[in-house]
């Protein structure tokens, strides 16, 4: 795992005054200075040929990977204790430890590509521009949250971001994610979709009948299965036959991705872009891991040890390997990554405060949006008696 | 228990005249609705012929709907030239498919042979050498899978028609009807709409065995955020269908696999009909008799019995089954005080069940008597023609418990 330091040419002049003055705001924030940069291993393809190992990435990306890892972290660890609290309730599946395929995935599209995932979907929301008090507000069931409040952790949705939820049902994301890049595709236009879902999901019948149409149609679209190798409380193998998931496509090329490196994440989901463009769909395998449970009412520690769970933390995190990379390329001291953090620390604390303030929805919510109002319908059982607009 | 109605097109007055639609003509207008096309005057062909339909032993007779003239007809009615065309259900439904195909570059069918086969029941016979095999998409054999992917367009702007071979192979899709197409409108805030319509042929056919012969209303009536529908005639399978295709809300059209060979005359118009409202097919004075789809010639049958002994039924198709037009039947109601339910659906947890208990909630004081629900049997359909017969509610039952209704209430001729 060790990190190839490559000998720069490239590595930006530091300015001499920066670790005593505070006040002295570094300028990495706007330097497009490239760096190169190497996945921790190579990629194992099935049926296509892998991209290459070597990464293009500038100081701006490299400080904004860290950030945006570390605001999801910070709002995964936020919403731990929230729950705790009671504040939220029902399920509440958390995603710390799988943040590099969120970033990772965001920086290699643009924001008309569609995303679709499972029930893990906190992060990949606030990938595709949803805000802190957004998430907050509908984990905490108020009316500020992106679904009005109404769909609680497991349905976040966004669709000025191209981020399509947040579905419960194990699996039933993909076909409809198929239907999306159906769309993109009868509308003719060049993006792609990625549908996301886990290791247990990929034992779904209706993910091969949804990958034999994309393939039989040249579907512009990208399964992506994020293993983090537990099924809930079962382990991968003791789930499925062949654990190769990337493999499973037969006729469907795939691609078997460290997804804990944020930049082989990125670099396989630009060479899948391109591809699934070209010739239709493709599985991406992101070998990744979560430290909490499969939700909160699972401890995560009575299918797997404790040891794995620290080891894998010490060696793979992904913020680690960034802060890493961060501190190898002399982009910015220890402290100024400590600042970073504390920061995002405040404005997860400051996020949580305003969505509390958020109001609960009114009880005649429970109606609204049961039926689009299309000919003056709202909303009503048989018997029309919750009825409150007048009908043509 | 005073109900208040909240009125429908707003300034009809409640009183039973208002509400007449003679027996010749068919008003879909709705006054505050401008984006809908007023429909015409349809006018009715004269006795529809019941050759196909009839079980062993009946003979075939032109049905005089309306034996006991209680309404002078309209003159534009009995306009001599019969203006309009003639056609067959599955072909009303394929003219209503072609013309949204050609009006919305967005609506697309997809099934199984719905493309090049033209569709097993003939449906979608020759959209797609016009409109393409993108268009008229012929789908593996993956219910659960082509469901998902039509929500899914739907999602992303496009309005799939989802055609389902028989509606009992639906009931493998489910979990993406009810989760992701009836609720996500509701799970998302209001962020997405499904425009979708899922159709396709159900009910008991001849001969077809208990798999291929179910009623799949019952199962999906409880689904919140889906809109269903059932056609009976050429002309309002053409009208539903339009306006299921134009709507934002999840419609789930009901056909029947008996009735794509029924004849009528349409109008050449364009018109589109209002899906939440129930057609009067038979006024009457008597008692109301509810019903849709195929059981409605069960029921016009019998009210050809019925009118030869002096009774005086009314007969509404109710159309929506979900939601029910209250409305209509809620009038019809308070001028019978009698409802008689017939319906093909099981007798546990159908659409009647339903139907019964909005009423009894709604106009219990009206009531003089029970609600009568005639329903299938509470058995898998069997293959054999005279047990399948048995299954089904058969006019002769539809006289006795109108005769036995009427009878127990004292009002008799």
């Amino acid at each position: 795992m060790a990190l190839l330091r490559r000998s720069s040419t490239l590595l930006r002049p530091l300015s001499t005054a920066t670790t005593t003055t505070p006040s002295l705001l570094r300028p990495f924030s706007s330097d497009t200075t490239p760096i190169t940069v190497e996945t921790s291993i190579p990629f194992t393809a099935h049926n296509c040929d892998p991209p290459s190992r070597t990464v293009e990435t500038t100081t701006q990306e490299l400080m904004k990977f860290f950030r945006d890892m570390a605001l999801m972290r910070r709002m995964e660890i936020a919403a731990d204790s929230l729950y705790k609290a009671k504040l939220i309730r029902g399920f509440c599946h958390l995603y710390d430890g799988q943040e590099a395929v969120a970033v990772g995935m965001e920086a290699a599209i643009t924001r008309k590509d569609c995303i679709i995932t499972a029930y893990r979907d906190h992060c990949l929301f606030l990938g595709r521009g949803g805000t802190l008090v957004e998430a907050f507000s509908e984990l905490m069931g108020r009316q500020g949250g992106c679904s009005k409040g109404k769909g609680g952790s497991m349905h976040f949705y966004k669709k000025e971001g191209g981020f399509y939820g947040g579905h419960g049902i194990v699996g039933a994301q993909v076909p409809l994610g198929i239907g999306l890049a159906f769309a993109q595709k009868y509308s003719k236009e060049d993006h792609v979709t990625f549908a996301l879902y886990g290791d247990g999901a990929a034992n779904q019948g209706q993910l091969f009948e949804a990958l034999n149409m994309a393939a039989l149609w040249d579907l512009p679209a990208i399964l992506v299965c994020e293993n983090n190798h537990y099924g809930m409380g079962t382990a991968e193998w003791r789930a499925a036959k062949s654990p190769s998931y990337y493999k499973r496509g037969d006729y469907v090329p795939g691609l078997k991705v460290d997804g804990m490196d944020a930049f082989a994440v990125k670099q396989a989901c630009k060479f899948a872009k391109e591809h699934a463009l070209k010739n239709g769909p493709l599985i991406l395998e992101m070998d990744t891991y979560r430290y909490h449970g499969h939700s909160m009412s699972d401890p995560g520690s009575t299918y797997r040890t404790r040891d794995e769970i620290s080891g894998v933390r010490q060696e793979r995190d992904p913020i680690e390997r960034i802060r890493k990379l961060v501190l190898a390329h002399d982009l910015a001291t220890e402290k100024e990554l400590k600042d970073i953090e504390k920061e995002v620390r405040k404005e997860v604390d400051d996020a949580i405060a305003q969505a509390k303030e958020s109001p609960m929805p009114e009880p005649y919510e429970l109606f609204t949006n049961v039926y689009v109002k299309d000919f003056g319908l709202e909303s009503f059982g048989p018997d029309r008696k919750e009825l409150r607009t007048v009908l043509p | 228990m005073a109900v208040v109605f909240q009125a429908i097109g707003a300034d009809t007055a409640l009183s039973s005249t208002n509400l007449f639609v003679s027996k010749r003509t068919h008003f879909s207008y709705r006054q505050s609705l401008p984006e809908r096309k007023t429909s015409v005057c349809a006018v009715r062909s004269n006795g529809i012929s019941f050759s196909g339909l009839n079980s062993r032993g009946r003979k075939a007779e032109p049905l005089i709907t309306n034996a006991v003239a209680t309404k002078a007809e309209s003159p534009t009615a009995s306009a001599a030239s019969k203006p309009g065309h003639e056609l067959l259900l599955y072909e009303a439904l394929r003219e209503g498919l072609d013309e949204e195909m050609e009006r919305d570059p967005t609506v697309w069918v997809l099934g199984e042979d719905v493309g090049h086969y033209g569709g097993s029941y003939k449906v979608t016979k020759g959209l797609a050498e016009k409109y393409g095999d993108l268009r008229v998409l012929d789908t593996p054999i993956c219910e659960n899978s082509f469901t998902g992917m039509a929500i899914g367009a739907a999602m992303n702007g496009l309005r799939p028609i989802i055609e389902g071979m028989n509606m009992g192979f639906l009931l493998l899709a489910f979990n993406q009807i009810s989760n992701n197409c009836g609720m996500l409108h509701y799970t998302s805030g209001g962020q997405f709409t499904i425009p979708v319509v899922i159709r396709g042929p159900g009910g008991v056919g001849r001969h077809l065995g208990p798999e291929h012969s179910q009623r799949l209303e019952s199962y999906f009536q409880s689904i919140p955020g889906i809109q269903m529908v059932a056609c009976s005639t050429p002309y309002n399978a053409k009208g539903l269908m339009k306006a299921a295709i134009r709507s934002k809300n999840p419609v789930i059209f009901f056909e029947h696999v008996l009735l794509y060979n029924i004849k009528e005359r349409i109008p050449d118009e364009e018109y589109v009909l209002n899906l939440e409202e129930a057609e009067m097919v038979r006024p009457g004075e008597q008692v109301t008799i509810l019903t849709y789809s195929r059981m409605r010639y069960h029921v016009m049958q019998a009210a050809q019995t019925l009118v030869n002994k002096g009774y005086d039924p009314e007969v509404i198709d109710i159309r929506s089954l979900k939601p029910f037009d209250l409305y209509t039947i809620g009038n019809s109601v308070k001028k019978t005080h009698k409802v008689l339910i017939v319906e093909e659906c099981m007798q546990t947890g159908g659409i009647g069940a339903s139907l019964m208990a909005a009423i009894d909630e709604n106009f219990h004081d009206y009531l003089d008597a029970r609600i009568v629900c005639l329903s299938s049997q509470n058995v898998p359909t069997p293959y054999p023609g005279k047990l399948e017969e048995q299954t089904l509610v058969q006019p002769p039952k539809i006289v006795t418990a109108v005769e036995q209704l009427c009878a127990s209430t004292g009002s008799c001729q």
